[in-house]
């Protein structure tokens, strides 16, 4: 039986080694959610995935920055509902103006936001002073 | 990222041995293929079974050493890939880019 409610609160520094161990996080949480009636091995892949890509993101737009900067994932679960929360101090950007994948000519880069959008239910950021998150609802 | 290298039947195989491949590795991945295509004449082979996950960095890498390869009319194929890996491919519709098959004696026949 799943608890009713996991948080998991992680900081890392800015650097890419850290990614696999935020998705392996991501693919953990999935096998515990004993509710969840779907596929849970796709769901495991999916959050891997998107927590990946969310702090592969904010890695990203944190760099040329102090090298100390931390990026911080949050991950909480209720019951029908799963929350990420990526919170990055770069100079942030605008979710309306990534433009989707054109598939009959694929480029190299801008499938990231793609893939949350795909597979979660509900992606916003937030530009804020003291910095900015990406917050990502899955409806379980 | 980790590689095994050879050649078989006039063909570079590439076989990628880590079982990850993100924005950690996936530069390695890119410039390792790019260099391979400069280097040109034999089909690359690209050895996909060992990896269990793939993000859209990995993708991206892997769509430069086509593209690459393509604009050299050279080929680029992609073998043993993964279920769940696969379906990478087909929700981002590059399966239907790349030249794939099932496992590399498929892949070798082709050159027959």
């Amino acid at each position: 039986m799943s608890p009713a409610i996991i948080q998991v609160d992680v900081i890392i520094p800015t650097q890419t080694r850290y990614l696999d161990l935020i998705g392996s996080i991501g693919e953990r949480i999935a096998k515990e959610l004993d509710s969840y009636s779907g596929d849970r091995n796709a769901l495991a892949y999916h959050l891997n995935l998107v927590l990946t890509e969310a702090t592969a993101n904010a890695i990203k737009h944190a760099q040329d920055k102090d090298p100390k900067d931390t990026v911080r994932i949050c991950i909480h679960i209720e019951e029908r509902q799963l929350t990420i929360k990526v919170y990055d101090h770069g100079q942030g950007f605008d979710l309306e103006e990534v433009p989707a994948p054109d598939f009959e000519h694929p480029k190299e880069n801008g499938m990231g936001l793609f893939f949350i959008r795909t597979f979660m239910d509900s992606v916003t950021y937030t530009r804020q002073t003291d910095g900015n998150v990406l917050e990502i609802i899955k409806y379980l | 990222m980790n590689f095994k290298q050879e050649t078989i039947n006039g063909c570079q195989v590439l076989s990628i041995q880590d079982e990850r491949i993100d924005a950690h590795n996936s530069a390695g991945l890119k410039a390792e293929l790019l260099q391979r295509v400069e280097q040109g004449g034999e089909p690359i082979i690209v050895q996909l079974e060992q990896v269990r996950f793939i993000d859209s960095s990995g993708l991206g890498a892997l769509l430069s050493g086509h593209k690459q390869a393509v604009a050299k009319s050279g080929r680029l194929i992609l073998v043993n890939i993964q279920p769940p890996v696969l379906a990478m491919f087909e929700i981002t519709r590059l399966n239907r880019v790349f030249e794939i098959y099932a496992d590399l004696n498929e892949a070798l026949a082709t050159q027959a």
